[in-house]
């Protein structure tokens, strides 16, 4: 199909809309409301073009282009319409760029300084709109919402639906639902989808700043999986580069003492969850399916809408949680440092996991493991604010005693991942102790298979069958909470489920880079398994510090304070909300 | 020729439009929606008789005079798509209406032969708050069905995927009426017209349709003596018009309001219109939502910004998410053009 974009022949696919069309050949349209996740809502009306021989403007967005259409995408009248547009919307998003974590990649401050948006021409009519505060992971902050929806829709593909569109007109509001048969599970898609930042997480950047600069106390950080191939875009790097030493480097220079990869934690996770498996499967009255937890947000929607599933989760801590732990004691003792003078600072592509970290289950001496969790966004908002040249940053190494985990570890970040490693470890457990016989302590015999390819992708639902050692395993995935309800039905087929409450896993998690999208995602994606393919150490077992780890562990007795954890059912999440009086310093 | 094939050939030889602004051929839309039918489960056929704009009284006229006539025009729509293929008639009614007239219409209905018809038909009763964007057609199939009441994206349209997602015919009850008078060879090329505002003799008028705004304004009596303006096709989304412009036809909802053009204030009427816009804005898109509050703000200033004031207009009129916004920019642009020298 043939068509004009600003004077110039284009070709295009029929049902493209103009935006797919225009993006595809280089040619730039703003947009704010428009995300490929989500269906085309257009309201905010940015994205408006000239198509010759219709009397108004259309949405770019929403418009479907047909053969012979003549497209002007930059003429004056659009400009005049866009700079309007944005003028009002301004209108309605209170500006707290001196406080915000978006600032520096705004779509919002990039248009309006493109388009040369006068922006005091109206008051800020949302002063004194509500922010509503979920538990401590997410905020919908009302005086900067321009009511575009995306974070209702997105909570909605979640198949949560917490957020509501209350009202009409200027009257109109994005609030938490009153019905009380829904809880928000602090997942952070709204945050995800949402251009101007009102949906975000709640922020800790800025006390982590503070206790950086605290003279008697050591502040470590620990990164997560999915975090090494995301963080790059947001300093240009092409999508799903693997940023691993240059993190190691980033965070020195913001002035950590120490730097972790939450990757050897991830090895802890698999080992105390393949246990539990072997557990399960020796028993024969055991409790199947077996359902991963390690994913904060699926938890809490199991506490709140499943408590009768809560017997399933493996009680296995989440890798972060149990490095933290590892940090706290075990490596406290060896560098002889006191447990109570470091604070551990998660970097997570992840908003639930603001909430799990203070969770009362996951305390060690009455304080929390995790003293403060940072998205990749909040990182990277520091790494910027702190004028550090993140591109061209040499690699660097983080903390001997553990190291960089395997590559099973490394697959956590993706849908699947978690269920991989684990299986990986099963295998080998059952073939060291059933009929296969057992080879060579690092020789792993034929059958014990390494990749379990049937369990990846970015499908919604995937499962598989497996023979272990001559016997069954059914294997369930869920990826993104929104497929649940696809496996609720027949939970009893399975032996193994895993969940994870964001599209893709933790590489399309609710704290990564803004945009984040279907093809963004698959990016990730593809990184993550070259990272796991390219270690030599593929396997959770094998990672002998770890294992050390492990195994004092054991010995002093303290699994069941720093390796396992419990579920309890749960009422709706603590919702409070405020207004903000401040006048904030409008920096620009 | 089959009988309802005939229908559709009396309703396109009578030329109807649809008489609830869009003016519409209601053929092509009839057709539109038989087409829709044909290997789908059963549709829709709604009434939408809840005109809400200020300054249109049609709907109620016609109900008061001709609740048979709407009822049969709605009874050949039915039969023309097959009872069959009809799940539910809706009639679309304000309060006020369904209290004066739902008597009637359910009179006419509960009689020979429209009591199969009379069994599928239900009353809906606009909220009273909703006055004018539930008029708009697939912002009244979300009112139905429980949802948020604003507009849906179009395509598809209703003819195709209306409500429940199901083809639904919306008509308003001057098309039924004038299907009727068409069935019957009886249609004569007339249309109601609402004659208000500085008028000797307000009141509905069943005129010819090709009159100008002049001739119905001379042959109702109602042609002002002092100097005078007049707003055409609806008392907020109208076009405005000086007395040297009326040979013009009524479009539209077929509306004249007249107003007297020294005793009017500009900022007042402004405000009003602006006003009205505001409520009725469903708050979907930024550009009506915000826009239709800031103009209704710039009227507040003591120095008018025209500047700001025509690029928010213009905006309105251009990227508008639905009609509501777009029909904003006549009245006030036509007013600036027009009548404020
Ligand atoms: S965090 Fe997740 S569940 Fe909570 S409101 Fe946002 S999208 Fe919905
Ligand atoms: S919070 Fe963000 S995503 Fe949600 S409606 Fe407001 S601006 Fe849009
Ligand atoms: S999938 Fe990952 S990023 Fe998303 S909520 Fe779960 S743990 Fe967090
Ligand atoms: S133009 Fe106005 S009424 Fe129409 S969708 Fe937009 S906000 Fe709603
Ligand atoms: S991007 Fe098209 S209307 Fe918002």
């Amino acid at each position: 199909m043939k068509l004009k974009i600003n004077n110039k022949q284009i070709t295009g696919r029929a049902g493209q809309t103009i935006l797919e069309i225009a993006r595809e050949n280089g040619i730039e349209i703003p947009s704010l409301c428009y995300h490929p996740d989500l269906e085309v809502q257009a309201n905010c009306r940015v994205c408006a073009v000239e198509i010759k021989g219709r009397i108004n403007l259309a949405t770019a967005c929403s418009t479907v282009a047909v053969a012979g259409m003549e497209v002007l995408t930059d003429s004056p009248r659009v400009r005049q319409a866009r700079r309007t547009n944005l003028e009002l919307i301004f209108g309605a998003h209170v500006e707290k760029c001196g406080h915000c974590s978006y600032f520096y990649d705004c779509e919002l401050l990039k248009l309006s300084r493109k388009y040369k948006v006068p922006i005091n021409r109206f008051s800020d009519r949302k002063q004194g709109r509500r922010t509503y505060r979920f538990d401590q992971a997410v905020e919908v902050d009302g005086t900067q919402c321009f009511d575009c929806r995306n974070c209702v829709t997105a909570c909605a593909r979640q198949g949560i639906n917490y957020l509501e569109v209350v009202g009409s007109g200027i009257n109109q509001e994005i609030r938490p639902t009153r019905d009380k048969s829904i809880a928000c599970v602090y997942c952070g898609q709204c945050t995800l989808h949402c251009p101007v930042a009102a949906a975000q997480e709640q922020g800790n950047w800025s006390a982590v700043e503070k206790i950086l600069s605290a003279k008697d106390k050591i502040v470590v950080a620990q990164f997560a999986p999915a975090v090494r191939v995301s963080l790059g875009e947001e300093f240009g790097l092409p999508v799903g580069t693997n940023c691993e030493g240059k993190i190691y480097t980033a965070l020195k220079r913001l002035g950590f003492a120490h730097v972790f990869d939450i990757n050897f934690g991830a090895d802890i996770t698999t080992m105390t969850e393949a246990e539990e498996f072997m557990d399960r499967w020796r028993q024969p009255q055991a409790v199947w399916p077996l359902m991963t937890s390690c994913c904060p947000s699926w938890v809490a929607y199991a506490e709140f809408y499943h408590p009768e599933l809560l017997p399933h989760l493996t009680t296995a801590r989440s890798p972060h949680i149990h490095l933290a732990g590892a940090i706290k004691t075990y490596w406290a003792e060896k560098k002889k440092l006191d447990p109570k003078k470091i604070v551990v600072v998660s970097i997570v592509p992840c908003t639930a996991k603001k909430y799990e970290a203070a969770r009362p289950e996951l305390k060690w001496q009455k304080r929390k493991l995790v003293d403060y969790v940072l998205t990749v966004r909040e990182f990277a908002y520091l790494i910027k604010k702190h004028n550090i040249d993140f591109r061209n940053l040499p690699d660097s190494d983080g903390e001997k005693l553990f190291n960089r985990g395997s590559g099973a570890a490394a697959i956590y970040g993706a849908s699947g991942g978690v269920m991989e490693s684990a299986l990986r470890t099963v295998a080998a457990l059952l073939a060291a102790t059933g009929r296969t016989k057992p080879s060579g302590s690092t020789e792993h015999s034929p059958d014990q298979r390494l990749e379990f390819k049937e369990v990846r992708g970015l499908a919604g639902f995937k499962e598989a069958t497996l023979v272990l050692n001559g016997r069954k395993i059914r294997l369930g995935v869920v990826n993104g909470l929104g497929n649940f309800s696809r496996i609720l039905p027949k939970l009893q087929k399975y032996h193994y489920i895993e969940v994870m409450a964001c599209p893709g896993g933790c590489l399309g998690g609710g704290g990564q880079p803004i945009p984040t999208t279907a093809a963004i995602r698959r990016k990730r994606w593809e990184s993550l398994y070259n990272i796991d393919k390219n270690r030599l150490m593929r396997r959770a077992h094998e990672n002998k510090p770890m294992l050390a780890y492990y195994a004092r562990i054991k010995e002093q007795n303290l699994g069941a304070r720093l390796l396992h954890t419990k579920f309890t059912k749960k009422r709706n999440p603590i919702l409070t909300s405020s207004v903000d009086k401040r006048k904030l310093p409008f920096a620009f | 020729m089959s009988k309802t094939a005939n229908i559709l050939k009396k309703i396109s030889e009578a030329g109807l439009v649809g008489r609830g602004g869009a003016s519409y051929p209601t053929a092509a839309k009839w057709a539109a929606v038989k087409a829709a039918l044909k290997n789908k489960k059963p549709g829709y056929i709604i009434v939408n008789g809840a005109e809400g704009e200020p300054g249109v009284k049609k709907d109620a006229y016609i109900f008061h005079h001709h609740a048979a006539a709407v009822i049969n025009g709605v009874y050949l729509a039915e039969q023309f798509f097959g009872a069959d293929k009809i799940k539910k008639i809706y009639i679309f009614l304000n309060r006020e209406y369904y209290q004066l007239y739902s008597f009637s219409l359910k009179t006419v209905l509960a009689d020979r032969p429209y009591e199969a018809l009379g069994e599928k038909t239900e009353f809906f009763i606009k909220p009273d708050r909703l006055t004018y964007i539930s008029g708009e057609e697939t912002a009244l199939l979300n009112l139905i069905e429980g949802k948020k009441v604003e507009p849906r994206r179009k395509p598809p349209y209703p003819t195709e995927q209306g409500l429940y997602g199901r083809p639904t015919l919306i008509n308003n009850p001057e098309t039924f009426y004038n299907v009727s008078l068409a069935a019957q060879n009886r249609y004569e090329g007339k249309r109601f017209y609402t004659i208000s505002g500085l008028a000797r003799r307000p009141g509905v008028y069943d005129l010819p349709a090709n009159l100008t705004v002049e001739e119905i304004l001379r042959q109702t009596g109602n042609y002002p003596a002092k100097a005078f303006f007049v707003q055409v096709g609806g008392g907020a989304s109208g076009e405005i018009f000086n007395d040297e412009q009326l040979s013009v036809p009524a479009e539209g909802a077929g509306s004249i309001m007249i107003y007297d053009k020294k005793r009017t204030d500009w900022r007042k009427l402004f405000k009003h219109w602006l006003s009205f816009y505001q409520e009725q804005s469903c708050g979907q898109c930024a550009i009506c939502r915000e826009g239709s509050y800031r103009l209704r703000e710039l009227m507040n200033q003591k120095q008018f910004n025209h500047k700001l004031f025509d690029e928010v207009v213009q905006s309105l009129e251009d990227t508008s998410f639905c009609g509501l916004g777009s029909s904003m920019a006549a009245p006030l642009k036509s007013y600036f053009a027009n009548v404020k020298n």
